[in-house]
């Protein structure tokens, strides 16, 4: 016990990385199920529904599949750098998410924030320059794997996340000038209060144009549809991952979905307040909302489980049904319901903007590789430049008129 | 937070230094004698750094940023002329490259 | 023997053992690798030294880009011919003993030095965004005319290296 109060940040620091890590892993696992669900739903199919109940299960049996594949490795390759590079792009995508904060510093234990692993001053520039080493897993993946489509997939995925990489740092930039501060923190706080007493100050009204720029480019960064031609399967056939096998490619999967995460999460910081509400802060009822969503979906669960389901896939949603009922109960009680508000505000924006991503793969065709290029350099980039330009003009303005 | 003297900074800067000429006198690869250029670089950016800290001055940061975006600009113009090397002389090994005229 | 010291002692070992491997790897493409390494630990030092926004931007530049660039030219041109390094006797027997014993005196007066003995009181003490805001007063007011040299620099560099690289036609 004495350990503990004497090295609280080291104690502290240690269980924040821990149940973030895990909260993160089975984010990752769940966020391939809901896109798999959600593409199907786009494509008039069902999706994953017999693993478990509705497919909850299907993550834990791709993961088993990972595990137990036979791991090859081609013959011919650079030992060091094939095994280093799904390492490389793993770490570096799970440290990215470190920076993030999921909820308001106020939180206190022990004299240490709950909801922010690392609260540096220059946060967005830390997150920036993760994102610009990431390159390294997917060019180093293409050349170690001594072949003619890993290789070419390799060196245009990664010529395509660097040119991209330049539009969404000038694309953040606009909101930078706007919060005058590279802090994560305090870049939210720029986004408290209200227009007109109902729309909430969010970046995303002011720079509208900066906001699509930025998540085109994350998209493009990502590698996804439409932007994910050096991975796709009818192209090169899977790009820089295909001498991958089990789980180095299980490794190179997560990345992707990481980093689908990190760019998300960073969208919801500069663009979208944060773990702000979008309700004023006066209408108290409103940290009831994550208890009561809650409970709705147990209600919802408790429903297709009695009418629904039949046999063990019953026994699993009725387990759902009551993991979601009880979390509803405890997030009404008031002093959880307002120290969980602004990790479920967060959150349900994340889920917004990675729902877009999976409507976008869904729905999209995909760009032909110098398609892209002419249009990340030749049009996002002049466009996202123009964008800081004139919010840079339109802040400088009354200064210039006072002298 | 216990200090850590500057003449340290500087003792690695000089090791890394060296470290670059050896790379730049004893390689043979093109692009290998480069990155050793590169690797004086951030010597000399160390010793930047730690003397602006030892004064309190802002200036040598301003420079280390100077000598990043030059050795950028180095980079790409002396990558385009190890391209140009390769395709004509079919060989990377700075011994080949003996004639005036590529 | 506090944190700063054993982060100061980790990381210039990586530095240095990263730079003995540019020179010791037979490939191009492990010496890029070992460089990176160099890079990333002294983008360390120099949160040691209090200067992070000079961390990030090696990082997001030498190592993110320029090194991206080396990485490319030598998946491009294939360059994974082993090298013969048989360098003269004389410079390996006496040379590399002849230029430790200069790095030892250089070593021994630097750390007497009365600059040598001056402090480097690291990341607690430093405000960081008060380096980030004084460094870009700086750079936009002293050093203006630089900055917008060096753009035309760049601009000098792209065409330059966009003229080398086409291919003869």
């Amino acid at each position: 016990m004495g350990f503990i109060t004497q090295h609280p940040v080291l104690v502290v620091s240690l269980v924040k990385i821990a149940v973030l890590l895990f909260i993160v892993m089975t984010a990752l696992a769940y966020l391939t199920w809901l896109e798999r669900k959600v593409i199907a739903r786009i494509q008039s199919r069902w999706g994953p529904y017999n693993v478990g109940a509705h497919g909850l299960l299907q993550p834990l049996a791709d993961g088993l599949k990972f595990l137990f594949k036979e791991d090859m490795t081609p013959p011919t390759s650079d030992r060091l750098v094939y095994l280093l590079a799904p390492f490389l792009a793993l770490s570096l995508a799970l440290t990215a998410i470190a920076l993030i904060p999921f909820g308001p510093p106020s939180v206190r234990v022990l004299g240490q924030s709950v909801f922010i692993i690392s609260d540096v001053d220059i946060g967005l520039l830390f997150l920036l320059s993760i994102t610009s080493i990431g390159v390294y897993g997917v060019a180093l993946a293409g050349w170690s794997s001594n072949s003619k489509y890993p290789l070419l997939g390799g060196l245009r995925s990664s010529a395509q996340m660097i040119s991209y990489e330049v539009s969404l740092t000038i694309s953040v930039v606009g909101v930078l000038l706007l919060a005058g501060s590279l802090s994560f923190n305090e870049i939210i706080e720029a986004q408290r209060g209200y227009w007109l007493h109902f729309i909430p100050r969010w970046h995303v009204v002011p720079q509208i144009v900066g906001f699509l720029c930025y998540i085109t480019a994350a998209i493009a960064e990502t590698n996804r549809i439409p932007f994910d031609l050096p991975e796709a399967e009818t192209e090169l056939v899977a790009g820089f991952h295909t001498e991958y096998s089990s789980f180095k490619f299980a490794m190179f999967f997560m990345a992707e979905y990481a980093n689908m995460i990190t760019v998300s999460c960073l969208a919801t910081i500069l663009f979208f307040g944060g773990w702000l509400s979008p309700f004023p802060d006066s209408w108290t009822w409103q940290i009831f909302l994550p208890g009561a969503g809650l409970v709705l979906l147990g209600a919802y669960c408790a429903y297709d489980t009695v009418i629904n389901m039949r046999g063990i896939a019953q026994i699993q949603f009725l387990v759902v049904t009551l993991l979601a009922l009880g979390g509803g109960a405890i997030s009404l009680y008031p002093p959880v319901a307002s120290v969980i508000q602004g990790p479920f505000w967060f959150t349900t924006k994340i889920l917004a903007i990675l729902f877009f991503y999976i409507w976008m793969r869904g729905t999209l065709p995909r760009f032909r590789y110098d398609q892209l290029m002419s249009f990340g350099w030749k049009l996002l980039l002049p466009v996202s430049l123009a964008n800081l330009v004139i919010t840079a003009f339109v802040i400088i303005w009354p200064l210039l008129r006072h002298g | 937070m216990s200090a850590i003297p500057i003449s340290w900074y500087l003792v690695l800067s000089a090791v890394l230094f060296g470290l670059g000429v050896v790379a730049f006198v004893f390689k043979r690869n093109v692009i290998t004698i480069f990155m050793s250029i590169e690797l004086m670089l951030n010597a000399v950016n160390l010793a930047f750094v730690a003397f602006a800290r030892a004064r309190g001055a802002l200036d040598g940061l301003v420079f280390v940023f100077f000598v990043i975006v030059v050795a950028a600009a180095e980079a790409a113009v002396g990558l385009a002329i190890v391209i140009m090397l390769a395709q004509h002389r079919e060989s990377l090994n700075v011994e080949r490259v003996n004639l005036l005229k590529l | 023997m506090s944190v700063p010291i054993i982060m100061f002692f980790a990381c210039a070992l990586l530095a240095v053992l990263g730079a003995v491997l540019l020179i010791l790897a037979r490939e191009p493409i492990h010496s890029a690798l070992a460089l990176v390494l160099v890079m990333m630990s002294l983008a360390v030092l120099y949160l040691l030294l209090g200067a992070p926004f000079v961390a990030a931007v090696q990082i997001i530049v030498y190592a993110g880009a320029i090194m991206v660039l080396f990485v490319f030219v030598i998946m491009l041109l294939n360059a994974g011919v082993e090298e013969r390094t048989d360098f003269s006797k004389i410079a390996k027997w006496v040379g590399v003993p002849l230029g430790f014993f200069l790095l030892l005196v250089t070593a021994v007066y630097l750390l007497h030095s009365s600059i040598g003995t001056t402090i480097a009181t690291g990341v607690g003490a430093a405000n960081q965004a008060a380096d980030t805001r004084e460094l870009s007063q700086q750079l936009f007011r002293q050093y203006l005319f630089p900055f917008e040299a060096t753009s035309i620099l760049i601009l000098i560099a792209i065409l330059g290296a966009l003229v080398l690289a086409r291919k003869d036609e």
